[in-house]
């Protein structure tokens, strides 16, 4: 069945509040509307409102109580409406959620689910548009998903939501409507830790997630019409980050451009240039290049378009690289 | 041992005008006729710019806008009530309010038409920029009433939020602060009776939002929001209290929001037209304009000249705001008070100024 983003994680949601019957889902709006961007509609009508909670306004109350929910037998799926207001509760995350496991030994775990679309390019007001997945996989014990496509969205929530640990589940809001794909109706997980090769290559590796991961391919496509053959490498998930992946990849070409909407200082990009020196240097031909979000505040939606990677700026990385 | 009362409290509700307009005399401030003429066309005009904001964004000339239709008596009340040295903190669904407070019109566009200069107030008006996360400008404007207490001024800072923000820590953090450190602070709770689509009753189980002031020993007041004298006198009553160093008060407005909570959500999903038409006919404007009626000041002519006047500031606004063109290496220039070599390579690299 062809499905939009919202709808793959919509029917993903139904499915896995079907199949376990301990599931809550709980945040701003996620009951009776539907949620603000659709993703649980339909859950109140056929959960009810003890498994599906519109809570008070508080972003620390929703991922406090969702950590007690989860350590004391519950699983959440918890929502926050927008990535850039969820650092009112970032302490239950890094504080609590990721060391629970660890501070007990094993005793206490928090298996739950947090909903965080994030990512701009949807002229959306301030505070709604960041890209700040380097904030979370700087928490040893947090896992973070990113689907790509509706498909990956379906199968990676699936997996999230039987894991055993936090998982953050970062979903890109400019993806949400943009396309349609076939997404099987019927439950199936992608295994988190894993990474899609979206198109094999033999002159660079270029590393991507989420919303720039669809930027990227156009750029791919171009790229290979100037004869620059690229493999394209789509992380689904950053922790656990699939570096096998990447670094068989990338002794294979010799050369890796990575692209992250994110700013450049930190950016997940550093760690993937970092990882791939350590372990494929022999094997590189150019520096690794990042086409990143500058280091700046995200600029109000007139001007957003000159933050963002797009297709011009991660074709001219991946040429440069191809012909350093 | 017995068990004995160490507390209570209690919370009062003002209503200076009746649904109809009809004004109890033994509350009626006294303010003068021409004061008032400006009160019913700034409630006029701040309706007027709000049905643009929302027709501008319905054709695609303003991104996401976030609608006060029902709420302007809260706005206008606040603002007339206030002396030029206190200090405002509004929500962004009151962001009208900069005009009251001298703000030029078109300048308050261009926020919702996806510029950062929307914001860019003059520190002389004394307001603080709007924030999108919700409640965070609670605790804020107590820290800003602290520092204007050391600095000598005698001012009080009035600070703004919904019936949803109540519910962030921020709103506890900020009345605790309030009443710890004795700060001149006025808390202005427009309770729109929605949080996009979280009805009132299930924000809180308190039975009002008034008096969560008690337990933090601060005084609370429910007023009723869509009648303007009332917000007035409450408002009026307060920043003068505070600024002698009295507590901190808190005054939970109740109105309602007759749009949606932003052009991006549709309240039939979660609310009916029959409540929409109970607060209909409780009008802040309709409310306002009986009065006036019955004291003589308004007339068919007035109306006819508040609306043509409106109507022409709020064009006018748009022109101005639509034809401003932004510099967009601004977005570089002020991360730091002084760009440093990295964010200046890079803004170089942005505008192909660098290969």
């Amino acid at each position: 069945m062809k499905m939009t983003m919202v709808e793959a994680l919509n029917s993903c949601l139904k499915q896995e509040m079907g199949r376990d019957g301990s599931m809550v889902v709980l945040g701003e709006d996620v009951g009776r509307d539907g949620g603000v961007f659709r993703v649980t509609e339909g859950l109140y009508e056929k959960f009810g409102r003890e498994r599906v909670i519109d809570t008070p306004l508080s972003e620390s109350g929703i991922m406090g109580v969702a950590v007690g929910m989860a350590a004391l037998g519950a699983r959440p799926v918890a929502e926050i409406q927008f990535q850039g207001f969820e650092y009112n509760g970032y302490h239950h995350l890094v504080q609590h959620a990721a060391r629970l496991r660890n501070r007990t030994r094993g005793e206490f775990t928090v298996p739950m689910v947090l909903r965080l679309p994030y990512s701009g390019g949807i002229r959306a007001l301030e505070h709604h548009s960041e890209s700040l997945e380097s904030a979370y996989l700087h928490i040893p014990g947090l896992k973070l998903a990113c689907p790509s496509s509706p498909y990956d969205a379906k199968g990676l929530l699936a997996a999230a939501a039987v894991d055993g640990d936090t998982v953050l589940f970062f979903e890109p809001k400019r993806l949400y409507r943009a396309f349609r794909e076939e997404v099987p109706e019927e439950r199936y997980e992608l295994e988190l830790g894993k990474a899609n090769i979206l198109k094999e290559g033999r002159d660079v590796t270029l590393v991507s997630w989420g919303a720039m991961t669809h930027v990227s391919k156009d750029a791919v496509a171009d790229a290979e019409a100037q004869n620059v053959s690229v493999e394209h490498i789509d992380l689904r998930t950053l922790a656990p980050c699939d570096w096998e992946t990447i670094v068989t990849s990338v002794k294979k070409t010799g050369r890796c451009v990575v692209v992250h909407e994110a700013v450049k200082t930190l950016g997940f990009g550093a760690e993937i240039a970092a990882r791939i020196m350590e372990r494929a240097f022999l094997s590189l031909e150019a520096p690794v290049r990042r086409v990143t979000g500058w280091d700046i505040t995200i600029p109000y939606p007139k001007n957003e378009d000159y933050f963002f990677p797009d297709k011009a700026r991660i074709l001219k990385g991946i040429m440069e690289t191809a012909r350093f | 041992m017995a068990v004995s009362r160490i507390y209570e409290g209690h919370i009062d509700y003002m209503q200076v005008l009746d649904k109809d307009g009809g004004v109890d005399a033994a509350l009626e401030p006294a303010i003068p006729r021409e004061t008032l003429e400006k009160i019913y066309y700034s409630l006029v005009l701040a309706r007027a710019w709000d049905r643009k904001c929302l027709a501008l964004q319905r054709t695609g000339r303003m991104y996401t806008y976030a609608p006060l239709e029902g709420q302007e008596a809260v706005s206008v009340g606040v603002c007339f009530a206030l002396r030029p040295e206190d200090w405002l903190f509004p929500t962004y669904r009151e962001s009208f309010a900069y005009h009251l407070r001298g703000f030029p019109l078109d300048t308050v566009n261009l926020g919702w038409m996806g510029m950062e200069e929307g914001l860019k107030l003059d520190r002389k008006m004394r307001c603080f920029p709007y924030a999108v996360p919700i409640g965070s400008q609670l605790p804020h404007a107590v820290g800003g009433a602290y520092a204007a207490k050391m600095r000598g001024e005698k001012c009080a800072v009035v600070v703004c939020c919904g019936d949803g923000g109540t519910s962030e820590g921020d709103f506890h953090d900020a009345l605790n602060f309030a009443g710890v450190l004795n700060t001149p602070n006025v808390f202005v709770i427009s309770n729109n009776q929605y949080a996009i689509s979280t009805p009132r009753k299930w924000q809180t189980k308190s039975e009002t939002i008034a008096q969560k002031a008690l337990a933090y020993g601060l005084k609370g007041l429910q007023v009723d929001g869509n009648d303007v004298l009332a917000v007035y006198k409450a408002v009026k009553e307060a920043a003068d209290g505070v600024r002698e160093g009295k507590p901190a008060v808190l005054l939970e407005m109740i109105t309602y929001r007759m749009g949606p909570h932003t052009t991006s959500d549709d309240p039939k999903k979660y609310r009916d037209t029959q409540e929409e038409a109970y607060w209909r006919d409780r009008d802040p404007i309709r409310r306002f304009q009986a009065y006036l009626k019955g004291k003589g000041i308004w007339s068919d002519d007035f109306e006819k000249k508040v609306q043509e006047s409106a109507a022409k500031a709020v064009e006018d606004a748009v022109a101005k705001a639509e034809a401003f063109r932004p510099d967009p290496k601004d977005m570089f220039r002020f991360v730091f008070a002084h760009m440093t070599k990295n964010v200046e390579d890079q803004m170089k690299e942005c505008f192909g100024e660098r290969q």
